[in-house]
């Protein structure tokens, strides 16, 4: 079980040498030290030491943290901070401090926990956004949800028409040989927002000879609820997606949302204690792969045509500083003849949607959301390239909001483009030939 | 502290700037240093430089001590605050006013961030060389106030070389200006060098004027391994002896380079005794030219393997070496004490070889780095702060490593300051003379001891028997039986 004691290895490592400062999105809009990695940490250990009570400002503070974790890629001491900070959101939550709470138990248990009534919510949500518009005002469904929601209506992108799971079937077999048996997520996010993005996934998946499993067990991966402290609803999840996976023998669980991929290699240490279930536990985060991690270590097919487009990549927090993986989207991006690619300035600093934090704490996420779109707009990109839906969403709300004319893509969806392209360019040949 | 006297510092900077919630007094009741912290009663952010200085008046007639602070990364303590102190907040003081580009100066705010103003003038064909290990958030206010020194130090010279002027609050509130954009000015004392290296204690900078010089063209970066530290120490004195001062030249011993190793797997050989990393820049002839001659000089001196860089990215490989030296050191364990004991170069095998010793008397790991072309050394202790008894033999280790510098004619801080950390230490360096020199001049300019006190030595030295005073008053009474 879950101790509500912070273990103090973690909090003594911090020296507060204060190297994380300049890379913080929080710190760098206050200023402030309690708003930094270096003065988060103290004051947990001031909590855990019995000097601070659970006051409203330090309950704040570790809501306002996005869990970026950019703070932990630059600490020399290699200081765990997000162990710690989501340690003390346990904390919180657990002792019934948060007054978020019910609002995010709403979120967390009805809406993200059950498959079933996340599609219901999006189902409705698209519905509105298809028909029902101008009379959403009057439905009830609005009523339940406290208002800040009603800004999400703006940040979600257009849920889409078919949702991935509906359209995928559980085993898909490539064309040619098989080389590899992976398993697929097709997380929450991106199966009722980015159904397009699961399909080109499994698409390049099935181009790079894999034989794609996709159980229908499968359920959210946990992560959003363990960032907020709900840890044993976190847990539940992540069972049922274990048992649902453990099924086949794969080589490998492809993942494609960065934050599902970072939480799912941690749920072997989520069940260390659990005696029955932490060897499956294990063995499922030593086979899970962000897709981008997975088609360089199978030195993915190059495609054979030309794109003339000027792109840029943002890193995913989860991506960058969780699963610490930088070059290998680079290296996909850049393998595509024609690309111009241009490095983004600050490419890993957050940009604020980490994940419901942009609907819990709206005008902070706006604030950090700004900058990024600065950075992007300064690139004269046509596209940004990103492996994550929160940061997909996010970011096309930043640029619709700028009036910017930039498309906001997944490299995987861009692969495949040119895979598509490639083929296409081949049977023309062959029928002039 | 006082409501009343809360509300007249809320009078001068608005509410909104003076902070006394327990969370903000707790989050600046520390810097880098380890095991030291205290709260502030209030922690205020000045708007400007008239700010400053009602904040300053306020403290000599209400009897409270003034703490400036920037990003809070010294290594001696000297941002953190004593009892009955305020925090004044520099960092929101980011400003870079003007980059001369015909006069070659900086004009900046004191919360600059170090990285920050490099890039800026880097963009431009310029170079400001002081280059301290935590440039990517030390501001250049906290650089001016401990004279940080750097990577670049041995041929570019360390943060006092650039300072070419300062704005300046005087702990008794007024404000002056101090040097400008002359290469040369000698009317009166040399006021600048007095407050640079002062350690918050003489003056509040509230703008720095600083020589920038043009970027050197080019560079080349080598890593030489070598059986022991002595081999590696001749090589540093062949190299200067040569007339050769390289940028950088950069040692690390046994300890750190298996840390390293551990920590980056660079793939460098761990049973090494220690390795130099040598950087030279210049004209182009000139860098080849250079990197040829200490090629041979590290042959001659038996370099077990030499690495030379082709590349731009061959030269960032070379240096992570280097650049991971702490970050390896630190996560070895929870508490990490990184030291600056600096000896004339010429001692520096010696001074290691000395350091290592004293660490296997007191069982304690000590890893050792440092800048070996100009001495300064950072044995790093690592410790647990919770286990007491070690903690005993640390300090011991320490007293014994200082003891040593001085004995070499070194010094107990080449780079991170006195502060508080130090007090102890300095009354070794200087004798009572030396130490009363600098309290003259503490209690000259600033004669209610308002700004930083109890920084670098103490100020009121007792010279009689009995209880000591506790008021001002009773100071006053018996100022004659006083200093
Ligand atoms: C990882 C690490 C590496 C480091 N490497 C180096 C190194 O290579 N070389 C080196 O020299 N130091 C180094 N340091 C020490 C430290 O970073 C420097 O002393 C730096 O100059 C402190 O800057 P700061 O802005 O953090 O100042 P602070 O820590 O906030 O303050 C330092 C002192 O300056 C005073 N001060 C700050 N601002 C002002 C102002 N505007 N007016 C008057 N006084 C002021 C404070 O009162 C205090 O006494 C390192 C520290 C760390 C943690
Ligand atoms: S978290 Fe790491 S980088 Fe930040 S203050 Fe602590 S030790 Fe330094
Ligand atoms: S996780 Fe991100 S927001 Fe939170 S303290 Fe670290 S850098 Fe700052």
């Amino acid at each position: 079980m879950f101790d509500l004691k912070i273990p103090p290895e973690l909090i003594i490592q911090c020296m507060h040498c204060g190297m994380c400062l300049p890379v913080c999105p929080t710190y760098n809009l206050t200023f402030l030290e309690k708003s930094s990695p270096r003065g988060r940490i103290r004051l947990v250990k001031e909590v855990e030491d019995g000097n601070l009570p659970l006051t409203e400002d330090f309950i704040n503070e570790m809501y306002f943290c996005l869990d970026c974790q950019a703070c932990q890629t630059v600490c020399p001491a290699g200081v765990k901070y997000g162990k710690i900070v989501e340690s003390a959101r346990i904390k919180i939550f657990k002792l019934g401090k948060d007054k978020q709470a019910f609002m995010k138990k709403l979120i967390f248990k009805f809406v993200f926990a059950s498959n079933s009534l996340f599609k219901f919510f999006a189902r409705i949500v698209r519905f509105y956004q298809k028909k029902l518009k101008p009379l959403a005002f009057n439905f009830g469904l609005y009523e339940i949800i406290p208002k800040k929601l009603l800004q999400i209506e703006e940040l979600a992108p257009e849920i889409s028409d078919k949702f991935s799971d509906e359209i995928l079937p559980e085993v898909l077999k490539p064309n040619g040989e098989a080389k590899y048996k992976v398993g697929f997520l097709t997380g929450c996010f991106m199966n009722v927002m980015y159904s397009k993005i699961n399909i080109d996934t499994v698409e390049v998946l099935l181009e790079n000879n894999c034989e794609v499993y996709i159980p229908k067990e499968q359920v959210c991966c946990g992560s959003v609820m363990a960032h907020y402290g709900d840890i044993e609803t976190a847990k539940k999840l992540a069972k049922k997606n274990i048992v649902a996976f453990s099924k086949y023998k794969l080589d490998a669980i492809v993942v494609n949302s960065a934050g599902c991929g970072a939480f799912m290699k941690e749920y072997g240490e989520l069940f260390e204690d659990d005696k029955e279930f932490r060897e499956k536990a294990e063995n499922i985060s030593r086979l899970t792969k962000d897709v981008n991690e997975f088609l360089c270590e199978i030195d993915f097919k190059r495609p054979d045509v030309e794109l003339n487009l000027k792109v840029t990549y943002h890193d995913a927090c989860h991506l960058a500083h969780t699963q610490r993986i930088t070059a290998q989207p680079r290296k996909i991006i850049k393998s595509l003849n024609g690309i111009d690619f241009v490095e983004l300035n600050e490419s890993t600093w957050c940009c604020g949607s980490a994940g419901i934090y942009n609907i819990l704490r709206y005008e902070d996420s706006m604030k950090i959301l700004e900058r990024k779109i600065k950075n992007i707009l300064e690139t004269n990109a046509e596209i940004v390239l990103t492996a994550n839906p929160g940061c997909h969403a996010q970011i096309e709300y930043g640029l619709k909001k700028a009036n910017a004319n930039i498309k906001v893509m997944h490299p995987v969806t861009i692969l495949n483009l040119a895979y598509k392209l490639s083929k296409k360019s081949m049977e023309e040949k062959v029928d002039t030939a | 502290m006082d409501a009343r006297v809360i509300k007249r510092l809320e009078e001068i900077v608005g509410r909104e700037n003076v902070l006394t919630s327990i969370e903000n007094k707790i989050t600046y009741s520390y810097d880098a240093t380890p095991s030291l912290a205290s709260l502030p009663e209030a922690i205020v952010i000045p708007r400007t430089t008239e700010d400053i200085s009602q904040i300053l008046k306020l403290a000599n007639e209400e009897n409270f001590g003034v703490v400036p602070r920037g990003s809070g990364t010294g290594l001696s303590g000297g941002a953190v605050p004593l009892p009955n102190t305020i925090i004044l907040l520099m960092n929101r003081w980011r400003k870079i006013i003007e980059i001369d580009t015909e006069n070659l100066t900086a004009l900046v705010e004191p919360g600059v961030i170090t990285a920050q103003l490099h890039q800026e003038v880097e963009r431009k064909g310029l170079f400001y060389p002081p280059d301290p290990g935590s440039m990517t958030i030390s501001t250049i206010g906290g650089n001016v106030a401990e004279n940080a020194g750097g990577l670049r130090g041995l041929k570019y010279g360390v943060t006092k070389n650039y300072v070419l002027g300062l704005e300046v609050v005087l702990p008794t509130g007024e404000i002056l200006n101090i040097g400008g954009k002359n290469v040369k000015d000698v009317a009166g004392y040399n006021l600048k060098d007095v407050l640079i290296g002062s350690e918050g204690t003489l003056a509040v900078f509230t703008k720095i004027l600083l020589k920038l010089i043009p970027k050197p063209q080019s560079s080349r970066t080598m890593l030489a391994f070598f059986d022991s530290i002595k081999t590696a120490g001749k090589t540093v004195s062949d190299i200067i002896a040569n007339h050769i001062t390289p940028a950088t030249l950069e040692f690390l011993d046994n300890v750190t380079i298996k840390c390293v190793e551990d920590y980056a797997h660079l793939g460098l050989p761990t049973n090494v005794g220690a390795l130099l990393l040598i950087e030279v820049d210049g004209h182009p002839a000139q860098v080849d030219e250079e990197a040829r001659k200490i090629e041979e000089i590290c042959r001659k001196n038996n370099a077990t393997d030499l690495k030379v860089a082709n590349s731009e990215t061959e030269a960032m490989n070379l240096k992570t070496a280097r650049r991971s030296a702490f970050a390896a050191l630190a996560r070895v364990k929870p508490t990490t004490i990184l030291e600056d004991a600096t000896v004339p170069r010429s001692f520096v095998p010696e001074m290691v070889e000395k350091i290592q010793e004293i660490a296997n008397k007191y069982q304690i790991i000590i890893g050792n780095f440092g800048h070996a072309g100009d001495g300064n050394l950072h044995p790093t202790a690592l410790t647990d702060e919770r286990d007491k008894e070690e903690m005993k033999r640390v300090e011991q280790a320490f007293e014994e490593i200082f003891d040593f510098a001085l004995k070499l004619g070194g010094t107990i801080t080449g780079e991170h300051g006195v502060g508080l950390a130090k007090r102890r230490f300095l009354e070794k360096q200087y004798n009572e003379a030396g130490i009363e020199f600098m309290r003259k001049i503490k209690r000259a300019l600033d004669p209610n001891g308002v700004l930083n006190p109890g920084k670098i030595f103490d100020l009121i030295n007792p010279r009689c028997e009995g209880r000591l005073p506790l008021s001002r008053e009773e100071i006053e009474k018996y100022k004659d039986l006083w200093v």
